[in-house]
């Protein structure tokens, strides 16, 4: 198919510019695929992968910008190519331009700065984040791919400054109201959480928000601080913080399975802290945190939202599972179901979602394959290829390289969903809708012709999909979670609040579980 | 006295944004003092480069 590349030497733009760019050319009639990217080693592969080589490509260096086009005709490769000032210039008067371009300038322009947020590819993400510490700043470090050994010694630094280092790879963070990062839209309360889960943060901010309730400050600690090489040296200062913080008085933890002796370090914290805890720590085994001093534990982010909002004093309705109206609505689904039918596909946007997912199938005696999964055994041996009930976390590095995470673009949800169509035994599709600052505006929108297609795909073959869907978000996020709603249920969607009850939803229809999810306390 | 981290808790944000423009401009439209920095890579990119420039400074 005919191609072409275009290379700017010394023209550096960050990532989510040029994931614009490529998203609008890619919408031009005639052309197939095409790659606007930095000329970074793991880009050059990927260009590489696509069928896009030359001399000029090996030579580019990670400041220099590639544009190369894959289309019907060079005509078209051409008119691309030869106009991309104008593409880029677009999307460049959209944007907002700066004359700053170095850490020491932002911090020259801004004296009475207190917090410095990175978002630079992690090969040099922490060298800036050294900087900043040096400075005495706290940080909040969106960028991945940094070392352990970086990440454990900035958190050693962070710590002999006295400030606070939120990340590597923190996504979301919520400080005296303020959502920095991929975060909803909360109303201020009294309940501090620190969350070393992305999406496990969203969900219980805006669970805690949707219940009447608010938060004092949600501290994102990055995905590895809770490892036994880092040792929760975030979470550990998070904890001091919010225990110090006068407008706290519920501490909730949210984690992903903690390392043995950092759990242990954490929870001798918990016990000594003065202010009520509650922990929700996904994936790991009941038994290791029942009836430690002063913490309470729940089995989801859910409950885990419930209970703080109640131990806060606020009236809390009771939870009462599925209802009557829930289950009729499953059994009409499943009735449509053909002989063939019987698996479970999740294309999931949040990562904690995928984890907390497979938790509650598991504990309800369902088993599921994963790319991410809580058990070795359990690895899709391709992360592309769904084995029986399977949940994709589509956040996963994997599918990262070069391409925008699924809560800022559908494309490749959308073209998984087409996939996983292709498959007669599938009976159930479910998809996780992540709203609030800088996710995608339409999360719903950008899916529903996807949904429609892979439904008309299995009337075709005499079955039915039935396709679930949760959203995390509140009424107060940018986009509009009523009408997000309402164009899902005009697809045939059933739409949950939850990630933990949509999943309380797939065990139903699988046969187990009693649509409930319990506090084991 | 109140530690760097009690202050950033207590008092409002003044926020260094280094990268994506995206973070500048919703941290705006919640009011948040905010100022951006469109960095590039300095040495043209190049990590040793770098690293002597580190060295030097």
């Amino acid at each position: 198919m005919p191609s072409g590349f275009v290379i700017r030497k010394n023209q550096y733009y960050d990532s989510v510019f040029l994931m614009t760019v490529n998203a609008r050319i890619l919408k031009l009639e005639g052309v197939q695929q095409t790659a606007v990217l930095m000329g970074s080693p793991a880009n050059k592969q990927l260009l590489s992968d696509i069928g896009i080589q030359g001399a000029d490509i090996d030579l580019a260096q990670s400041n220099d910008l590639i544009v190369a086009v894959i289309a019907d005709s060079m005509e078209i490769v051409n008119q691309v190519l030869d106009n991309l000032d104008g593409w880029l210039n677009a999307v460049l008067e959209e944007a907002l331009a700066s004359k700053l371009h170095t850490l020491e300038e932002g911090l020259a322009a801004k004296s009475n700065a207190n917090l410095v947020v990175i978002s630079i590819p992690g090969e040099y993400a922490s060298r800036e984040a050294r900087k900043a510490l040096n400075e005495g700043m706290n940080v909040f470090l969106f960028s991945d791919n940094v070392s352990l050994e970086d990440e454990l010694e900035l958190k050693q630094l962070a710590k002999k400054k006295g400030v606070l280092l939120m990340g590597p790879d923190c996504g979301t963070s919520l400080i005296g109201g303020v959502g920095i990062g991929f975060a909803n839209a909360i109303r201020r309360g009294d309940i501090g959480v620190i969350g070393a889960a992305g999406t496990g943060l969203q969900e219980f901010t805006s669970q805690v928000h949707n219940l009447g309730c608010g938060i004092s400050h949600a501290i994102g600690t990055g995905s590895h601080d809770l490892s036994e090489r880092i040792g929760g040296l975030t979470a550990l200062a998070a904890m001091e913080a919010l225990e110090a913080d006068i407008n706290t008085n519920v501490i909730a933890v949210i984690s992903k399975p903690p390392g043995t002796t950092t759990l242990a370090r954490l929870l001798d914290k918990v016990a000594i802290c003065r202010k009520p805890v509650i922990g929700c720590f996904l994936g790991v085994d009941p038994k290791i945190t029942s009836n430690r001093i002063n913490l309470q534990t729940t089995r989801t982010i859910d409950e885990a939202a419930r209970l703080a909002v109640m131990t806060s004093g606020k009236p809390t309705p009771p939870d009462l599972g599925l209802s009557t109206a829930d289950l009729k609505e499953l059994s009409k689904e499943k009735a449509g179901w053909s002989p063939e039918q019987k698996y479970l596909r999740g294309i999931l946007a949040g990562g904690t979602f995928c984890y907390q997912s497979q938790q509650i199938l598991r504990e309800a005696g369902i088993s599921v394959y994963s790319n991410s999964p809580l058990e070795a055994t359990h690895k899709l041996i391709h992360p592309e290829k769904s084995i029986q009930h399977t949940l994709v976390d589509m956040g996963d590095e994997y599918f990262m390289v070069g391409k925008p995470h699924p809560m800022i673009d559908g494309t490749m949800r959308r073209q998984r969903i087409i996939a996983e169509s292709r498959d007669p035994q599938m009976a159930v599709l479910y998809l996780d809708f992540i709203l609030g600052y800088n996710a995608s505006m339409d999360p719903a929108g950008e899916l529903l012709e996807a949904i429609d297609e892979a439904k008309k795909v299995y009337k075709q073959r005499g079955g039915s999909l039935t396709v679930l869907a949760s959203i995390c978000g509140t009424p107060a996020d940018p986009q509009d979670l009523t009408f997000q709603k309402k164009i899902l249920r005009e697809a045939g969607v059933l739409v949950y609040d939850s990630n933990a009850k949509a999943t309380a939803a797939c065990c139903w229809l699988f046969g187990k579980g009693d649509g409930g999810h319990g506090n084991e306390n | 006295m109140e530690t760097k981290i009690e202050q950033l808790l207590a008092q409002p944000l003044v926020i260094v944004n280094l990268g994506l423009s995206k973070f500048s401009k919703s941290l705006e439209e919640q009011g948040v003092e905010v100022i951006q920095v469109d960095w590039t890579p300095p040495a043209g990119g190049d990590k040793e480069m770098m690293d002597l420039l580190d060295e030097l400074l």
